[in-house]
């Protein structure tokens, strides 16, 4: 590194004067170690994340109460009752479930705004719009969680479409939770789409296709790395969100498939649970511990595989 | 670093300022002289009793700290053996056979009190056209591993229905006295009903479904009686609705309980604030029965009360 | 790339025709409503809240305490707990994260398996849930090695894990964006690594991260799921009196509020979610700010 002090002899001010005699060699190492220490605290809390839900599912499948077939294969999960079932699929299943809804409303919507902020927006009309997203994106998820309670599942639900869900429901929490993960899909696959070439968007048109044939032919099958990155990314988000099923869709560990009834979610068991402050070492307290564990699994997993679409698109053009 | 920067964060400090100063003048314009911070938590059934009193008591003794938690009674009984709390609220006696080893096992020891009276009330939606139900139904339907599923299965003329409930959860005494009064042993339930500890979201979760089935304290109904249907239980003299009144004489049966308060004897004499609070708390606990819509203590029941928290007090 | 004997474009695109002006059309439509569906969900939610929440706001909202009487409770600690709780997390976050990126862009050589490890750690970690987070705050601070109880401290510091990747990627793209020749005139003026960036780029970055930091601060006001396994009981009806005391934020106080089914406290969780949001959008406009003001052009 250029620590060799430059000293001029012609008469201009040499180093020295200007920053001080090179005195620093060990506080230089020192620096270096403390920052190398506070990079570290981030593998220290990843650690720490592991180490805490590995070590008490450990913990968990040792209790006489659980076993690891139990766990995956039965479809009972009342942890807290006397005789307790340990049977996680009511919660992957509403998990699942409300995901799936989320992505069903939310791919059309997010590809679409991409699409149309890419390809036909005028700047002033993206100008307008890309902060209302991120305004959007900004919004506290338990204002999402008040709004499908008190307004989504009474006026447009049971009101608008007539549908007689219950007050929990699954639905609600699934349809919100797709408006909520739109601006996340939008932003990806936009930035994909902005980044395909124009070269091709133009050797599309000067064979005579229209607008919306380069769109749909041309710059989506060539931004699909970077979409389907952002699909994955907002899956991942939609599995770990908490307070719209928490609020809105209830707390019954059911195995039915109707999303108009209550179902609780693996981050609602957790929410619900942690709230009533379970004490330390109960079964309950190592289940939430289990189910985290199930859970950052899942979304680490969501999130691996979308860093690699967005690694192979960024190759493809760079 | 520049003017608009610095004006932020001077903004900011004010705000903060404001805040704090500005509250503590309307917040409490009492002249008590108590501070501290005193601990409460447990049963749900209570919460709203507990939460009235220590509204009152820091409005009349602006710098005293009063928490009050929501655990269930259950888990205020694990914090509170653990010495974390200074009064558990209960809606049903410490477990001799599992909580009190664990208070002897920590040196905790305590007094109870009672401090008002509780009907477990069953609730339907409006829809649920449900008028009285026998404690014998009530078995059927709740017991573990109950099999019905639909309302109308239970005989007796009750309307066809899918069976849809809302109960406490494991750590409630509502949950503990229900089942071990309907059903016979303490924590024998079907466990296909949605729980919670917060008997707001039960209320809200009767409220919102058609056919659906729920019970909690009395005063949860009372607060929304306007949007439940109360069912009549029969525990063998006939069809009784909950009320004050039936609740007090006993003839609300097999449902009727008191509610309790446990002091932490330790806490009481080293912490004046916390003799203060429970003070209060049972001097005026027919004022906070009535904000909470709670059951109050009969005049006997009081003076019974209050005799007994100043033996411990002497002590 | 095109000779003689290249498709026409007829056969790639198909016949040009008036069917094709129609659905030309009818995709503009389709992209524009998908657009407004997400736009037009927003501005319901905000009229909605606001006409519930606008008319309970008033001063002895914003200091009066939660209470059972929904004609008398407010806000006030709500609010006092969630400037705290920024201020523990910004306490928290800044020198940690400016630090980690710090070591990263500058010190790091990124051949070495070690700083790849914690490139990639820091942006799973940007994707963890953040109830996750709540766990581990539950059973490291609040419990366990630190055992802090549900105080403000636990509290801030449960959130500075939740925004600390994300303002760690931020200070890096901050810290990027200075040019390499700022640095090497300044180490070829003799000045060793540390006075350059602390003399140097770090000054010219500082708006960047800024940005980045109030972004992440706004972000942790808004989380709910973490306070919720790390945060005090239900009823705390005073302002923090320190770092060991119990609070309530502003997400808590709406979430305890919402669970209630009276109407009227329906009406206080709009209220409570109005001011929230006008934080937020006061905080938003400062960092915009911020990066508009003080962006350099190199």
């Amino acid at each position: 590194m250029a620590t060799e002090v430059v000293t001029n002899g012609s008469g201009g001010p040499d180093a020295r004067s200007v920053f001080g005699p090179p005195r620093r060699r060990l506080g230089e190492k020192a620096i270096a170690v403390v920052l190398f220490c506070a990079a570290v605290t981030s593998v220290v809390i990843t650690v720490g994340i592991v180490a805490s839900l590995a070590g008490e599912t450990i913990t968990f499948f040792a209790d006489k109460a659980v076993t690891v077939g139990g766990f995956f294969t039965s479809s009972e999960w009342s942890p807290l009752f006397s005789d307790p079932q340990f049977g996680i699929r009511p919660l992957v299943q509403a998990t699942l479930i409300i995901s799936a809804i989320a992505l069903l409303v939310a791919i059309p919507l997010g590809i679409g705004t991409a699409a149309f902020l890419s390809e036909y927006a005028s700047p002033r009309v993206r100008a307008a719009i890309k902060p209302t997203l991120e305004l959007l994106a900004g919004v506290p998820t338990v204002v999402f969680g008040y709004f499908a309670l008190t307004y989504f599942t009474p006026t447009v639900l049971n009101g608008l479409l007539g549908l007689d869900v219950a007050v929990f429901n699954g639905l609600a929490g699934g349809l919100i939770v797709g408006i909520l993960i739109v601006p996340t899909i939008a932003s990806v696959a936009q930035d994909a789409m902005t980044a395909v070439p124009q070269s091709l968007r133009e050797g599309a048109y000067g064979l005579g296709a229209s607008r919306r044939q380069v769109t749909v032919r041309v710059v989506i099958p060539a931004a699909l790395s970077g979409v389907t990155a952002g699909i994955v990314l907002g899956a991942s988000r939609a599995v770990g969100e908490t307070m719209v099923v928490l609020i809105a869709a209830g707390q019954l560990p059911t195995t039915s498939l109707d999303p108009r009834s209550p179902m609780e979610t693996m981050t609602a068991f957790i929410g619900a649970t942690g709230k009533g402050d379970v004490p330390t070492g109960s079964t309950g307290y190592k289940a939430i511990f289990a189910v985290g564990f199930a859970l950052f699994l899942m979304t680490l997993i969501l999130n691996t595989i979308s860093i690699r679409f967005v690694r192979r698109y960024r190759q493809v053009y760079e | 670093m520049s003017k608009p920067v610095i004006s932020i964060i001077a903004a900011a400090a004010l705000a903060v300022g404001i805040t704090a100063c500005g509250g503590s003048s309307d917040s409490g314009s009492g002249t008590g002289t108590s501070s501290g911070s005193v601990t409460v938590d447990g049963s749900s059934t209570v919460f709203p009793f507990a939460q009235a009193a220590a509204e009152a008591f820091q409005s009349a003794n602006p710098n005293a700290k009063v928490t009050v938690g929501e655990s269930g009674t259950g888990g205020g009984f694990e914090k509170f053996c653990a010495g974390e709390t200074d009064i558990s609220d209960a809606s049903r006696p410490i477990d001799p056979a599992k909580e009190v080893p664990v208070c002897k096992k920590n040196g905790i020891t305590y007094t109870s009190v009672q401090v008002a009276n509780d009907g477990i009330s069953i609730v339907t939606n409006p829809s649920l056209k449900i008028t009285c139900l026998k404690t014998a139904q009530l078995n059927q339907l709740w017991k573990k591993g109950s099999t019905v599923t639909d309302y109308s299965q239970l005989g007796s003329g009750t309307p066809a229905g899918k069976v849809s409930l809302y109960g406490p959860g494991t750590n409630s005494g509502t949950f503990d006295f229900f089942t071990e009064t309907i059903n016979g042993t303490k924590g024998d339930s079907r466990t296909d009903y949605q729980p919670s500890e917060d008997d707001n979201v039960l209320v809200q979760g009767v409220e919102g479904d058609q056919t659906a089935l729920g019970y909690f304290g009395y005063s949860y109904y009372e607060s929304n009686a306007s949007k439940l249907n109360l069912v009549a239980v029969d525990g063998g003299g006939g069809c009784i609705k909950p009320s004050v009144a039936t609740i007090q004489n006993g003839t609300y049966k097999p449902l009727s309980r008191p509610l309790y308060v446990y002091v932490n004897t330790k806490a009481l004499s080293s912490k004046p604030q916390v003799k203060a609070f429970i003070d209060y708390e049972l001097a005026n606990a027919e004022a906070s029965a009535k904000t909470a819509q709670i059951v109050p203590l009969t005049p006997a029941q009081l003076s019974q009360a209050q005799a007994a928290l100043k033996k411990a007090e002497g002590s | 790339m095109t000779t003689a004997s290249a498709r026409p474009a007829r056969d790639v695109l198909g016949k040009p025709s008036s069917s094709h002006r129609l659905r030309d059309r009818l995709f503009v439509i389709m992209l524009a409503l998908l657009t407004s569906v997400a736009l037009i969900v927003l501005a319901v939610l905000l009229i909605n809240t606001a006409s519930d929440g606008v008319p309970e706001i008033s001063w002895s909202f914003l200091t009066s305490f939660p209470s059972a009487f929904p004609a008398k409770a407010g806000i006030e600690s709500a609010i006092t707990g969630t400037l705290w709780l920024m201020g523990v997390v910004t306490f928290v976050i800044v020198p940690l994260g400016v630090a980690s990126a710090l070591y990263l862009e500058e010190y790091a050589d990124s051949s070495r398996w070690w700083n790849r490890v914690i490139e990639v750690n820091i942006q799973n970690l940007a994707a963890v849930p953040s109830i996750v987070y709540g766990i581990l705050g539950l059973a490291y601070i609040v419990r366990g090695p630190l055992s802090l109880g549900r105080t403000v401290l636990a509290g801030g510091l449960t959130l500075s894990l939740v925004v600390l990747p994300v303002v760690i990627i931020t200070a890096r793209e901050a810290l990027r964006a200075v040019p390499p020749s700022i640095k090497e005139g300044a180490l070829a003026l003799g000045a060793t690594r540390w006075q350059a960036i602390w003399r140097q780029i770090l000054p010219a970055s500082i708006p960047g991260i800024a940005t980045g930091v109030i972004l992440s601060i706004a972000r942790a006001i808004g989380e709910t799921a973490p306070l919720i396994l790390v945060g005090a009981a239900t009823f705390v009806a005073f302002n923090p009196t320190g770092l060991n005391s119990a609070f309530t934020a502003l997400p808590l106080q709406i979430f305890s509020w919402v669970s209630q089914p009276s109407d009227q406290f329906r009406l206080l969780a709009a209220a409570a979610i109005i001011v929230l949001l006008v934080i937020l959008v006061a905080l938003n406009a400062v960092a915009i700010w911020l990066r508009n003001r003080y962006q350099q052009r190199w």
